[in-house]
């Protein structure tokens, strides 16, 4: 059996560690399946982006326009070199972004065959796999959104506390996770505040953007709801707010690995998994 | 023990095989015919959704000339490469005719001049690749609905096909000639249009000159260019590919409204 938090607690008498219901059938399910859809989603996003590796601001935007955010090939004797362009800033990336391996020689391509799929350029096949997760994503977000609602999932678990709210706790919270320090015993029972912030973020900001923006590239749906395009400042100004929603959630995705390892990867994964997740009640007063 | 720096190698040996297996399983999977057929029933979901969103008749947004985009790309076939084509070009296409042909009363085999009688309409639309860029241009040209009035549809009618001057792949058995197909109900659509002018001057060449197809809720690749036939037909699974399009029988949608 595992253990985790394992502390150098001088008193352990009343130590008394139990297993709580922490996650709900509906949170994990709809949480894993996040996860498959998320990544086929970004993988073949990335494909698809490859289609056409710049970005820009308004109503109109190709190869002629100035670009926002590209990733570009330039020959440069007989070696080709990759480039990372943003604003008036632009970064050799030869190797990674605009050229790297495919099939065993440097090939010109924006995203490397080891983050698109498929791996090989298909534009034809990442839109297929791209739209049957994007309706998956939205049918499975739309079952966790009611869900939450009704069950009070976000009122009881996501909204912070006016206590958790005042600048002196987030100060202190924030040195927390710095130290590494989590919380033990009966303050484990529920999110700190950063956690439920950034959970809040991701469910109610991220990720409708994406979904919107993605619609707002649709040229059949653009003629559906007109306000669409002028909500983001035109179609090509909702593509890269697109790439750039995707590229926080990985932000997020990673600082959310990262913490769910440091907290104890165990006994998160557990609780993902079964719902159940180990407090360990210390005795001492909190 | 294993010192660091091959422990390290070892790892990094294995996250590498480990993620070109996965990638080799993603190939696989992209690959297979039943797994293929499966995404696929997203682009009837897409579809269906569309369509029941958006009213029949319902305008894609126009533009101003202010937001014209000051250099519009021309992408695919920027110059047929065929004899007849050469001809038509050097005469100016006064020898160009539009069959129209297949499941209509009357079969047309129109001129540039007859097409330019027709009532015409301009339109400022926005050009959406399936790339992912987007140009503004203004085209001008007479609606398909009055071109299939003029010829009659006959019953049974459900597709209209453009067949296309240009061979995007050189092939021995003609395949690889651009052709598109779209529906009844785009078809007669207000905007959609074949248009012969864009930007206020005659359509030129590398946007297909002397007519091409302007079907403004799909994607760029339904935008058939250098129009030579419009065929009515009951389904379109016998020509070409099958799947109703040069793009289509290469893996893109039929449906292109996302």
């Amino acid at each position: 059996m595992a253990i985790s938090n394992p502390s150098p607690v001088v008193t352990p008498p009343a130590a008394r560690r139990q297993l709580i219901r922490r996650h709900s059938a509906t949170v994990r399910i709809t949480h894993w399946l996040n996860v498959v859809c998320l990544s086929f989603l970004l993988l073949s996003g990335l494909q698809i982006f490859n289609a056409h590796p710049r970005l820009y601001w308004g109503q109109y935007g190709a190869d002629a326009d100035q670009a926002f955010i590209a990733i570009s090939t330039k020959q440069s004797g007989n070696a080709l070199q990759g480039f990372f362009q943003i604003g008036p800033l632009s970064i050799q990336t030869t190797g990674f972004l605009g050229v790297s391996d495919e099939g065993g020689s440097a090939t010109a391509r924006a995203f490397p065959a080891w983050l698109t799929i498929p791996s090989y350029h298909d534009l034809g096949a990442g839109r297929h796999w791209h739209f049957f997760f994007a309706w998956l994503l939205v049918l499975n977000g739309l079952i966790y959104l009611t869900y939450g609602v009704w069950r009070g999932h976000f009122r009881r678990d996501l909204l912070p506390s006016g206590g958790q709210l005042t600048p002196r706790h987030l100060w202190q919270e924030v040195l927390d996770h710095a130290r590494l320090r989590f919380a033990r015993g009966e303050a484990a029972r529920r999110y700190n505040a950063l956690q439920k912030l950034s959970y809040l973020v991701v469910v109610f900001g991220l990720l409708p953007l994406m979904v919107l923006t993605g619609l707002t590239m649709s040229p059949g749906l653009d003629t559906a709801f007109h306000f669409l395009p002028d909500l983001f400042g035109g179609r090509p100004s909702a593509r890269t707010l697109h790439f750039i929603s995707a590229f926080l959630l990985v932000l997020f995705v990673v600082v959310h690995v990262v913490m769910v390892i440091a907290s104890g990867l165990w006994n998160n994964l557990r609780s993902m998994l079964s719902g159940r997740y180990a407090i360990t009640d210390e005795g001492t007063a909190r | 023990m294993t010192p660091p720096s091959s422990r390290r190698r070892f790892l990094a040996g294995l996250a590498s095989g480990a993620g070109a297996f996965a990638l080799a399983g993603c190939d696989r999977l992209v690959q297979n015919a039943d797994v293929d057929s499966v995404l696929r029933n997203t682009e009837k979901l897409t579809m269906r959704g569309q369509r029941a969103l958006l009213p029949r008749q319902r305008l894609a947004r126009e533009y101003a000339e202010a937001d014209l985009s000051p250099d519009f790309r021309a992408n695919g076939t920027q110059m047929p490469d065929s004899d007849e084509y050469a001809h038509l070009l050097e005469r100016e296409f006064v020898d160009w005719r539009l069959q129209v042909d297949g499941l209509v009363q009357r079969p047309q085999s129109l001129s540039l001049a007859e097409l330019k009688r027709f009532p015409s309409r301009t339109q400022i639309t926005r050009h959406d690749c399936v790339e992912g860029w987007s140009a503004i241009g203004k085209w001008r040209g007479v609606p398909l609905a009055q071109v299939l009035d003029a010829a009659g549809l006959k019953p049974g009618a459900r597709y209209v096909v453009l067949h296309c001057a240009d061979e995007l792949e050189k092939t021995l058995d003609g395949s690889g000639r651009y052709y598109e197909s779209i529906d009844l109900l785009d078809a007669y659509h207000p905007q959609t249009i074949l248009a012969y002018g864009m930007n206020g001057k005659d359509l030129p060449v590398p946007h297909g000159a002397p007519l091409r197809l302007r079907v403004e809720r799909q994607l760029g690749y339904k935008h058939a260019k250098y129009l030579m036939r419009i065929e009515v037909v009951d389904a379109f699974g016998a020509l070409f590919g099958g799947r109703g399009g040069y793009w289509e029988d290469r893996g893109y949608e039929w449906y292109a409204g996302i």
